[in-house]
């Protein structure tokens, strides 16, 4: 099974697992059984060898945290990246959510005997529908693409339950994320693309065109992945209902509306949050995330199975019983048991807890500020091509007239100057973006340091170039052989080849 | 840029061979994609297809794309080859990197190598 | 509370900067009568007081560790997760890092996932991993999803087994609706005592895929090499659900022929957390790694001529292909997959086979023991691994409510959905179970028999 790797030669910084192997050491030691000996079933039945890796835990621990070290993240630095809200991660959240109660039990123990978990996401529930202005919340879904997916489904739902089934397609704007397109592209509908006018808004003749009685709804971010606020946005939902459509919100950027508006109260008809970027769950190196759903009154009969309600109500001293119900027409289960409760719910519970609504408001209000005020000093330097006050994020351009520096040199350069670079593939409608969130969460003298390198990257693209092409050089890696690892495509490793179990 | 004068070529930038009833992508369709890695080849022999449907779909190192016919007609043969060997796209995309083969194609909104020369160096600025 | 570094001074400043005189003037283009809500919010908390709270809450709960004994598994099971686990998941650096798309500053992730995706690769005896997705019953949709798009939308039949988790069945359902593909074979009427080769006959030249599940929702160890030749033969693929711990002792799904094996991954140094978040591990054959959905991490170099990892074949995921994806999946659960890379590591070819043992001989012993009682007996006698389903003649809540009055969770209730098993409960046997709470389970449920 061993695969024939060209990196054979390559310098190795850190053996994998595997490589530090070695037959007969273990890192746990579990007791011995305690009861008579049953015969292990039949032999055709059991595996003659488990290819696992064999280490002491010094070994394993020394491994992982070496690789630890390798990571940018944000108890190191400062990460502006657009459009993922990489806010600084309170430590509480951390400690409350292993507490052993929540740990230790079990999705399907009898609802009397986790009333604390159900009590707290019941009250999660009511708070997002307060924060949101919605009518029904869902918890289930176990990230923002999922909750789009739960989402659609729902709109499918409603219109499916009304008979009426000739609505296949999504209206969605150029500036959407990837994953709009693909949640619709799951469910066999189509996509219309709905193009920007030159303020960064919906272009209203083209929606109005594209409205009628085929429409599912229309999946709109707002503010937009520009981080601009729609200023039509009245209009936009208006149309949309207006030929029977759905309107889809996508909660990515909810931390620039905390406390500033609702988006049930604009008229959004269905949208997710990503407690992983509003609520400062962690990203986890890529996940887990959490992305309950929060829809309007006609929708919460279509929400996945179970919701957290009261089962029976509090009487005199004794608090209500919370359980499970299940909504008159529900899609049914977005994922086995309850959602990301351990590592979202109860992260995002503690955080809106410390907050509260004037705390929340602050966060909303201070994430823009310090967006607004990277964007007024970086203007001058890079063109930033829908010029005005911006909500959480912005988008400027990363060339300049007559260099051929892109984008993607200038993200790479910023890692020498020791930050993580903004989002560079994203929105499609700017040539070489540079899409920059910096959070609610950094003090001025990171945004001074981070507009000083970016300001200082401009004139090394007109005096050196090669040194941003060549970027980064400072850190423990360099620029990577990404054709080669889609070529070769080593996707695992394996003990070595002579590897002696009996040594 | 490389056209062959003997093919016709769509905005899309795939290519027809009317001789041969063959069909692929240009020389800068595999340029603008870069370093492709994987085809898939939608129809099957014997299929009959429209001009302008789909008949490939191809992924690199940085982009996607669908590939539409170029042509209408009933698929004589598809390049069973080319999946095992995405990179002959990149190396000959008008040679052993051919897709799909027509039996009396009929080309759909093309173009002639001039035609199409200009049209790219349009793009180009 | 709040996290907010700027003071007074610099914020005004910085408004100076902007050109706008408050904070309230940045939000100008928010339509006037829908501006600043009154949120009905609690007031704030401050640390000592959140932590407080939450304790409250958790120790409201009664937990599977202090409070009661649990004989529950059902698809998320009590293990003993190795300090070191955890350890390794509270550094800063592993969890407050984004996504590796900038494969320079994040190849202890990159490394992490690539080590997750060989160990997964080596339990389950596939080719190639992914990087994970939500949970196993997610995992499991996913894979009809990549069915689906193998046969180009071809084939429109899903035939599921009967002995699949009935909230995986559900989560398929629910994920189907979109494309409208008929789901067969998961009857909670069949017949559950007929061999799992019989699923052969709902496979036809329309499905895609058949999902079975290893050890069964029953516990039961099946060898399905000659189904899955059968299905084959029909051309369709098949997905194996597999139990990770199940693993360290049992043939692999990919000794047997599969072509997809899932499963969840919480058995595996996870927290049961209430039900998440887990982590759902997805393996597949390499000449299908194309139509796979999710995260992938290749071996490459950098320029430097340094052994590195990147993500890789991205251009089949949903921020470039958009609505041609397979999936519109763009986390995989990093967090939760490094931990059960952490976990393996540690206990490596000997440990887990010792777990995986030590869990099938209590399973065996609590099963001898319990179908000595009267009255109750052992559903079904096929081999099986850590979970087995007892007949307990008489309603399932009134004795799990018996049973918690003496402090132990009894066995999920099996009537629910199956209705030929009614009055029957599933038991899961862990290495957490000592031979003492398994004589305890016995006499509480001997007094219930001549009760």
């Amino acid at each position: 099974m061993a695969n024939v790797s060209s990196t054979l030669n390559a310098k190795i910084v850190e053996p994998t697992i595997f490589d530090l192997s070695s037959p007969g050491r273990t890192g746990v030691t579990m007791p011995a059984s305690d009861v008579p000996e049953t015969a292990l079933p039949p032999k055709e039945l059991l595996r003659s060898d488990l290819p696992l890796p064999e280490l002491a835990e010094v070994d394993v621990v020394r491994h992982y945290t070496r690789l630890s070290t390798f990571n940018y993240s944000v108890d190191t630095g400062f990460y502006p990246l657009g459009s993922c809200t990489m806010k600084y991660n309170p430590k509480i959240n951390e400690d409350t959510c292993r507490l052993p109660g929540f740990l230790f039990t079990h999705p399907l123990q009898p609802v009397e005997t986790v009333q604390g978990n159900l009590a707290l996401m019941y009250q999660l529930q009511e708070w997002l529908k307060e924060i949101s202005g919605f009518a029904g919340v869902t918890l289930q879904p176990a990230a923002g693409a999922h909750g789009e997916f739960t989402g659609v489904l729902i709109m499918r739902a409603y219109h499916k339950s009304r008979n009426d089934v000739k609505r296949t397609k999504m209206l969605i704007p150029d500036a959407a994320h990837g994953t709009n397109p693909a949640s619709v592209g799951m469910m066999g509908m189509t996509v219309v693309t709905i193009p920007s006018d030159e303020r960064g808004n919906v272009d209203l003749k083209a929606l109005e065109a594209a409205c009628d009685d085929t429409v599912v709804g229309m999946m709109l971010t707002n503010p937009n992945t520009l981080g601009l606020f729609d200023e039509h946005i009245e209009k936009v939902i208006e149309l949309v209902h207006g030929c029977g459509g759905i309107m889809y919100g996508d909660g990515a950027n909810l931390n620039a509306l905390l406390g500033i508006v609702r988006p049930g109260d604009l008229g959004f008809d269905v949208m997710h949050f990503n407690l992983h970027k509003t609520f400062a769950v962690p990203h986890g190196g890529g996940g887990p995330g959490s992305g309950p759903v929060g829809v309007a009154a006609h929708l919460v009969d279509f929400l996945p199975e179970p919701l957290v309600g009261i089962i029976e109500d509090a009487e005199d001293d004794l608090p209500p019983l919370y359980g499970f119900v299940k909504p008159a027409k529900s899609i049914g289960r977005m994922k086995a048991f309850h959602g990301h409760f351990g590592g979202g719910l109860v992260r995002a519970f503690t955080y809106i807890a410390m907050h509260g609504p004037d705390g929340l408001k602050d966060i909303s209000q201070y994430a823009v500020l310090n967006a607004n005020y990277l964007q007024a000093r970086l203007r001058d330097t890079y063109k930033v091509p829908f010029d005005r006050i911006c909500m959480h994020e912005f988008v400027a351009e990363g060339r300049f007239e007559g260099s051929d520096v892109r984008a993607l040199d200038i993200a790479k350069r910023l890692m020498d100057y020791n930050f993580h670079p903004p989002t560079n593939y994203f929105p499609l409608i700017v040539h070489e973006a540079l899409m920059i969130e910096p959070t609610e969460t950094e003090n001025k003298d990171t945004l001074d340091a981070f507009v000083d390198a970016l300001i200082k990257i401009a004139e090394e693209a007109k005096t050196q170039p090669d040194l941003l092409h060549n970027a980064p050089s400072t850190t423990r890696f360099g620029r990577m052989d990404e054709v080669k690892a889609a070529r070769e495509l080593v996707l695992c490793c394996w003990l070595p080849e002579n590897y002696d179990e009996n040594a | 840029m490389n056209a062959p004068a003997n093919l016709k070529y769509t905005k899309s930038d795939e290519w027809f061979d009317p001789a041969s009833g063959k069909t692929g992508i240009t020389d800068y369709a595999q340029g603008q994609l870069s370093d492709i890695v994987f085809v898939e080849i939608l129809v099957d022999a014997g299929d009959t297809i429209e001009a302008g449907k789909p008949i490939a779909s191809v992924e690199s190192v940085k982009a996607s794309a669908e590939i539409y016919s170029p042509a209408g007609g009933k698929v004589a043969a598809v390049n069973k080859g080319l999946s095992d060997k995405p990179e002959t796209l990149n190396t000959d995309p008008f040679g052993e990197a051919w897709m799909v083969q027509l039996e009396g194609g009929a080309a759909g909104d093309v173009m002639d190598a001039a035609a199409y020369e200009k049209y790219c160096e349009e793009r180009a600025h | 509370m709040t996290y907010i570094p700027i003071s007074p001074k610099e914020r005004d400043d910085m408004l100076g900067t902007i050109g706008v005189k408050s904070l309230d003037n940045l939000f100008d283009a928010i339509p006037a009568k829908h501006r600043f809500p009154k949120l009905d919010l609690p007031t704030a908390l401050t640390e000592m007081e959140a932590a407080d709270e939450l304790s409250g809450l958790a120790n409201a709960n009664e937990n599977v560790r202090s409070d009661l004994i649990s004989f529950l598994g059902a698809g998320m099971y009590n293990h003993y997760i190795p300090s070191v686990v955890d350890h390794m998941l509270r550094r800063g650096e592993f969890y407050t890092a984004y996504t590796p798309y900038q494969p320079e500053i994040s190849q202890g992730t990159l490394q992490a996932i690539f080590e997750y995706q060989s160990l997964m690769s080596a339990l389950t005896g596939m080719d190639v991993s992914n990087a994970s997705h939500y949970d196993g019953a997610t995992a499991a949709a996913e894979a009809v999803n990549l069915a689906y798009a193998q046969f180009r939308g071809k084939r429109k039949k899903v035939v599921v087994s009967p002995t699949l988790h009935p909230q995986y069945r559900a989560v398929i359902r629910t994920y189907m609706q979109g494309m409208e593909l008929e789901v067969a074979g998961d009857d909670p009427n069949a017949n559950l005592e007929s061999n799992p080769n019989d699923l052969i006959s709902q496979v036809d030249d329309n499905t895609c895929i058949a999902i079975l599940q290893y050890p069964d929702f029953f516990g039961r160890v099946y060898d399905y090499t000659k189904l899955i030749e059968d299905v084959h033969a029909k051309g369709a693929l098949v997905c194996v659900v597999a139990n990770p711990t199940a693993l360290a002792m049992f043939k692999t799904p990919g000794s047997m022929g599969a072509d997809i094996v899932v499963g969840d991954g919480q058995p595996l140094g996870i927290p049961m957390w209430y039900g998440g978040p887990s982590v759902g591990f997805f393996t597949t054959r390499k000449n299908m790694v194309h139509k796979m959905a999710g995260r992938l991490v290749g071996e490459t170099v950098d320029n430097k001529s340094q052994r590195a990892y990147v993500l890789t074949l991205t251009a089949r995921e949903q921020h470039i292909k958009r609505d041609r994806a397979t999936s519109n999946i763009c986390t995989n659960q990093g967090l939760i997959a490094l931990g059960t890379a952490v976990y393996l590591s540690l206990l490596g070819k000997k440990g887990l086979r010792q777990v995986a043992e030590l869990c099938y001989q209590k399973a065996h012993y609590a099963a001898e023991q319990l179908s000595k009682i009267d009255g109750m007996g052992l559903c079904f006698t096929e081999p099986f691994f850590h979970e087995f389903a007892l007949c307990v003649n008489r309603p399932v809540d009134e004795v799990n409510a018996h049973l918690l009055e003496h402090g132990i969770i009894g066995g999920y209730d099996l009537g629910q959905d199956y209705p030929s098993l009614k009055d029957h409960m599933l038991i899961a046997v862990t290495e957490m179970n000592t031979k003492e709470e398994i004589d305890t389970l016995v006499e509480v449920l001997s007094e219930v028999a001549n009760g």
